[in-house]
């Protein structure tokens, strides 16, 4: 559906995408996981056939973007980061009218728009305005727009952000039934949380390169333990006496992360780190042993530095 | 490239992508035409009553002094409606574009479309054209009962030159707001060159009241070459060899802005 090979993309002297290669296949939700700025928005942008390429290839459904944009375009759904929908036009009219611009007849975009709106919920709104609904309804409903013309191939940019726990799950159980009925997602996101639960494969980028790509469940078995146990000790001052206990904990994990407030031993048994901790007598005043997520390669792949 | 290339690259007709927005700006209008209607035959009407009868009653109607002019009423409508749908062609393509491009992304999500830029350009200056069309004919109308019209075909002539002028202001200022980052230029736009065009382009008062120099700098304006033919056209003064100049300048004016507007809009949104 999508392969890109050395895919670059640069504004001036910026260089937002630095030679990317990505296979996206038929069927399966694809997932660009990374930090703000890391280039996720600018190859979506590629991929939408919006912005032009500046270097290496890329192909969509088959077809050349800088030849053939309107009719990728014409089989593609895109849900951008930022709502674009038209806040003077009822919710209705912003479905019908979007679905007129990719030439559907009037008589056909009706029928979809129905079916759209029972799809999204929104079906007792079809007349509100859109600057009434709530985030989540906007959300879903730019997700009906992005579906009017039954796209082969789904592009969503950070579908959830901003969107309460409630809406996200609703939202996340469309997509869900989407890909069960054969489309092609393609998802940016920064909640690890949302990766795991849609995408088959992904890959983590970072400052426009990628720097990880599989499974969810294999990003995680490569890139830390199975365990993590998280160590909160009553260090009054941050630093060095962290730093101190970690060493001694040290060689009871794969790897040990010194954060202010506690330490995190990487290990395929956390149970096992916490009774040989208390063995050394270390007295730790809260223990936590959880699995490994994606969030913990996230962050040890792309660091824990605030980008912006 | 191989001549297929080309074709497909080329993309949609712009009639095809022109029409998909038709419902787009017919929901548009259909929205905002009550608010206007009231407004579009009272100022016309307000402007007839006040400027052509009650100010013209204290002009001569010479028309040695007014260019052919038998009143001063005759006079100044006429250019006033070319001035009308030169303040139409930039109102609607100065805070509704920058709306489209940055407040409300609705450009944004045409384009994430079939349509390119070439049609979104040509639809929204199509729906201006429409606007110009019918604030002018309604201007028109109202100017009909005050025996201003001195052949049948004039008037028609007249209505599509005010037409034309109000598009070669709307097909440059689109390609002027397209290249704006943000609405406090459109001041400048107005105080520096719309009001400056609107008192001085020969629409209240022949040009040659400017002197020499004067008259020279306002024959060079856009204004002035839409309301010489608005007012030709009007009270049947025509000398064709002037229209055709008058004629030329808006067309190319109207070929110019276009381009400007579709590469204006392609740098703003397509990188």
């Amino acid at each position: 559906m999508i392969r890109a090979v050395g895919l670059r993309k640069s504004f001036g002297e910026f260089e937002a995408v630095k030679g990317i290669d990505v296979d996206v296949r038929r069927g399966e939700a694809f997932g660009f996981l990374g930090p703000n700025g890391a280039g996720k928005s600018s190859t979506m942008r590629m991929i939408a056939a919006v912005s032009p390429v500046s270097g290496g290839e890329l192909s969509i459904l088959g077809m050349d973007p800088a030849v053939d944009g309107p009719a990728i375009r014409g089989r593609l759904g895109v849900c951008p980061q930022e709502d674009t929908l038209d806040n003077e036009l009822n919710v209705r009219d912003n479905l019908y009218i979007y679905g007129r611009y990719f030439g559907i007849p009037k008589g056909e975009v009706n029928a979809r728009v129905d079916e759209l709106l029972e799809f999204v919920q929104l079906t007792e709104k079809a007349k509100a305005k859109v600057e009434d609904l709530s985030g989540g309804m906007k959300r879903r409903l730019t997700i009906a727009r992005s579906l009017v013309n039954r796209p082969d191939l789904l592009l969503l940019d950070e579908p959830t952000t901003g969107l309460d726990p409630q809406a996200r799950h609703v939202l996340w159980d469309k997509l869900f039934r989407l890909k069960q009925a054969g489309v092609t997602l393609v998802i940016t996101t920064h909640y690890m949380d949302e990766a795991e639960q849609l995408c088959d494969r992904l890959v983590v980028m970072d400052k426009g390169l990628i720097v990880a790509e599989g499974s969810p469940l294999a990003l995680i078995r490569e890139h830390s333990t199975r365990e993590v146990a998280e160590l909160r000790f009553g260090v009054a001052e941050e630093g060095a006496g962290h730093e101190a206990l970690a060493e001694k904990v040290a060689d009871l994990g794969e790897r040990v992360e010194v954060l202010p407030d506690r330490l995190l031993v990487y290990s395929d048994d956390g149970e096992e780190v916490i009774a040989k901790t208390h063995e050394r007598g270390l007295q730790p005043v809260a223990v936590l042993v959880r699995r490994s997520t994606l969030e913990d390669v996230f962050l040890r792949l792309t660091g824990r530095t605030l980008v912006d | 490239m191989s001549l297929e290339q080309r074709a497909r690259l080329v993309g949609l007709p712009l009639g095809e992508g022109v029409g998909r927005q038709f419902d787009y700006w017919m929901t548009v209008y259909k929205r905002t035409w009550q608010g206007s209607i009231i407004s579009s035959f009272v100022s016309p009407f307000f402007y007839v009553v006040a400027m052509g009868v009650l100010l013209g009653g204290f002009i001569a109607g010479d028309p040695a002094e007014l260019e052919g002019a038998t009143s001063y009423l005759a006079f100044v409508v006429p250019g006033l409606i070319a001035a009308h749908a030169m303040q139409t062609g930039v109102g609607e393509t100065t805070y509704p574009v920058m709306g489209l491009i940055k407040w409300n992304a609705v450009y944004d999500s045409m384009l994430a479309t079939p349509l390119q830029v070439r049609h979104v350009v040509a639809a929204h200056l199509g729906f201006v054209g429409f606007r110009l069309m019918t604030t002018c004919a309604v201007f028109m109308l109202v100017l009909a009962p005050f025996g201003v019209f001195e052949t049948w075909w004039g008037p028609l002539l007249a209505f599509a030159s005010q037409v034309l002028v109000g598009m070669a202001f709307a097909c440059l200022v689109y390609g002027f707001t397209t290249r704006l980052r943000s609405e406090e230029g459109f001041g400048v736009l107005f105080r520096l060159g719309v009001f400056p065009l609107f008192l001085f382009s020969g629409a209240f008062f022949p040009v040659s009241n400017l002197g020499p120099v004067g008259e020279w700098v306002a024959k060079l304006t856009p204004l002035w070459h839409g309301v010489n033919l608005s007012r030709m056209f009007c009270i049947d003064e025509v000398d064709w060899s002037t229209a055709a100049v008058n004629v030329a300048v808006l067309l190319a004016l109207v070929v110019f802005g276009w381009f400007w507007s579709v590469s204006g809009l392609t740098k703003r949104l397509v990188k």
